[in-house]
C-alpha cells in the first residue's frame, strides 16, 4: 500500500476537534432550543431538527473518510460503499415517513378513536 | 493504491490478492458486513421514524427522560449524560485509530498501547449505557395508565413534573402481588408499584395543586389539564406506572421504551462485540502474532467494525436524544 508508511497523526488530532465540536454545538442547541429554529417549521420538521440531521451527516463524513479511511481507498470501493447506503437509505426512510405520516392523519381525521 | 504496489506484501496475497477494488479479501468482506448492518440499523431507526411521525402528537420529549447525570442528583441535566457517552466513544475511535496508524508503521508498542486504551472506552461506554438502561427502568416521577392506554403524567400549577410518592395517599389496603399459582390461565405479575390506583387518585384529589399532564403536544408542549379534566380523566385509570420495561413505561408511548430498549441495546450489543473482538486482537499484538505476519491489517479490520459502532451511536444519539 502507498500510503502504509506515513504517519495520519496530525489528520486524526485535527477530525477529533472538528467532530468535538459538533457534538458540543449539536447539545448546546439540544439544550438551549433557541425558539427561531425550534419552532421554525420546514419540510415536515423543525428548523432545528434539520440542523441537527446536516451536523449528523458531517460527522458520519469523517467518521467515515478520516477514520474508516475511505478516503484513502481506490474510487471503486468508495462508491460501492457509499452509493447503496445513501440510496437506500433515503429510500426507505421516505416511505417509511410518508407511511407513518398518513396513518397520523388517518387516526386525527378518520373515524376511528383511539386516543382516550 | 493498485495491483502493482503490494508485491512486497504476502499476506495481502495470501488473503485473495489486491483485486479490483485495490482491497483485501479480509477487507473486503468487513466493508461487506458494514454495509449490510448499516442497513439493519437504518432500518431499525426508520421503524422509529414511522412510530414517531404516526404518534406525531403524542411522543415522549426525549430531553425530559434523559435527565439523570451521576453524582448530581435532582439536578436536571438533558443530554450532559449522552454527550459524555458520545465523546467517549468517539475517543476511544480516535485511539482506535490511532492504533491502526502504528500498525502501518510496524510499531508493536504503540499497537499495543492503543489497543489497550481502546478497550478500556469500550468498557466505559459500556458502563455507561448500562447506568443509563437502570436509571430509564427505574423511572423518577411515576404515572397513571388510562383504560385506553394513555400515560397520565403529574405537575404541580407551574408545569414542574410531581413524583407520585409527593402527593399519593397511603391508605389501609392490602394488594396482593398475582402470582402464576394462584393466577386465572396462569397469568402473574411483576413487582407491584409503590402505591395503588386508589392511593394516587384519592392523593390527587387531596392535593388541589397537583394536575395531570396529558401525552398530547399542542405547540411543542404537553398539555396540562385543568383540575376538572384532570380528574375525569383519573376516573378511568387502570395502573400506576413506575420506570419502564418492554409492556408500559411512565414516559408516555409504549412504543418509545419497546424501542429505546431495542435499538440501543442492539447498538451495546455491537459495542460489546468490539471490545471482544478488540481484547482478541490485542493479545495477537502482544504474542506478536502481526510482527511475524509483517503486516497489522487485522487491526485494521477490527479498527473498520469498531468505527462503523461508533458511526451508529452518532446517528443514534442524533435520532433518539436530539431530534
Amino acid at each position: 500500500m502507498a500510503h502504509a508508511h506515513e504517519s495520519n497523526t496530525k489528520r486524526i488530532w485535527v477530525v477529533f476537534a472538528i467532530l468535538s465540536v459538533i457534538t458540543t454545538v449539536e447539545v448546546a442547541l439540544g439544550i438551549v432550543k433557541p425558539d427561531a429554529l425550534f419552532r421554525a417549521h420546514f419540510l415536515s420538521t423543525s428548523l432545528l431538527n434539520w440542523i441537527f440531521i446536516i451536523l449528523t451527516i458531517v460527522k458520519a463524513y469523517y467518521i467515515v473518510w478520516a477514520f474508516m479511511h475511505l478516503e484513502g481507498e481506490t474510487k471503486g470501493l468508495r462508491w460501492s460503499i457509499v452509493a447503496p447506503l445513501v440510496f437506500l437509505i433515503l429510500y426507505i426512510c421516505f416511505i417509511l415517513l410518508v407511511e407513518g405520516d398518513y396513518v397520523y392523519e388517518v387516526y386525527k381525521t378518520g373515524q376511528i378513536k383511539w386516543n382516550f | 493504491m493498485g495491483a502493482t504496489v503490494t508485491s512486497h506484501d504476502e499476506h495481502a496475497l495470501l488473503d485473495g490478492g489486491p483485486g479490483p477494488l485495490g482491497a483485501t479479501y479480509g477487507k473486503m468482506m468487513m466493508w461487506f458486513f458494514i454495509v449490510s448492518d448499516a442497513l439493519t440499523f437504518s432500518g431499525f431507526l426508520a421503524a422509529y421514524g414511522f412510530s414517531r411521525f404516526k404518534f406525531i402528537e403524542n411522543w415522549p420529549i426525549a430531553d425530559e427522560v434523559f435527565t439523570h447525570f451521576p453524582f448530581l442528583h435532582g439536578v436536571p441535566a438533558p443530554m450532559y449524560y449522552v454527550a459524555l457517552m458520545t465523546f467517549i466513544l468517539i475517543f476511544s475511535s480516535v485511539t482506535m485509530v490511532l492504533a491502526v496508524d502504528a500498525g502501518h508503521q510496524m510499531k508493536k508498542g504503540k499497537v499495543a498501547f492503543y489497543m489497550f486504551l481502546t478497550i478500556i472506552g469500550g468498557f466505559i461506554f459500556l458502563g455507561s449505557q448500562a447506568w443509563e438502561w437502570k436509571n430509564f427502568i427505574k423511572g423518577e416521577y411515576g404515572a397513571i395508565e388510562t383504560k385506553g392506554g394513555s400515560i397520565l403524567q403529574f405537575v404541580d400549577k407551574d408545569g414542574k413534573r410531581v413524583a407520585l410518592h409527593e402527593f399519593a395517599k397511603v391508605m389501609p389496603e392490602d394488594r396482593v402481588q398475582l402470582t402464576r399459582d394462584k393466577g386465572f390461565w396462569f397469568t402473574g405479575e411483576s413487582a407491584l408499584p409503590s402505591y395503588s390506583v386508589n392511593e394516587v387518585v384519592e392523593g390527587f384529589k387531596a392535593h388541589p395543586n397537583v394536575l395531570v399532564r396529558s401525552e398530547q403536544i399542542v405547540d411543542k408542549e404537553k398539555v396540562v389539564l385543568s383540575r376538572e379534566e384532570s380528574l375525569e380523566r383519573l376516573a378511568s385509570a387502570v395502573y400506576v406506572v413506575e420506570g419502564a420495561n418492554l409492556i408500559r413505561n411512565e414516559y408516555g408511548h409504549k412504543l418509545f421504551a419497546d424501542f429505546f430498549f431495542f435499538i440501543t441495546g442492539f447498538h451495546g450489543f455491537h459495542v460489546f462485540t468490539g471490545v471482544i473482538l478488540n481484547i482478541i486482537i490485542f493479545f495477537n499484538v502482544i504474542l506478536g502474532t502481526y510482527e511475524k505476519r509483517k503486516s497489522y491489517e487485522m487491526v485494521e479490520k477490527v479498527g473498520l467494525y469498531w468505527h462503523f459502532v461508533d458511526l451508529v451511536w452518532v446517528f443514534v444519539f442524533t435520532f433518539f436524544y436530539l431530534v
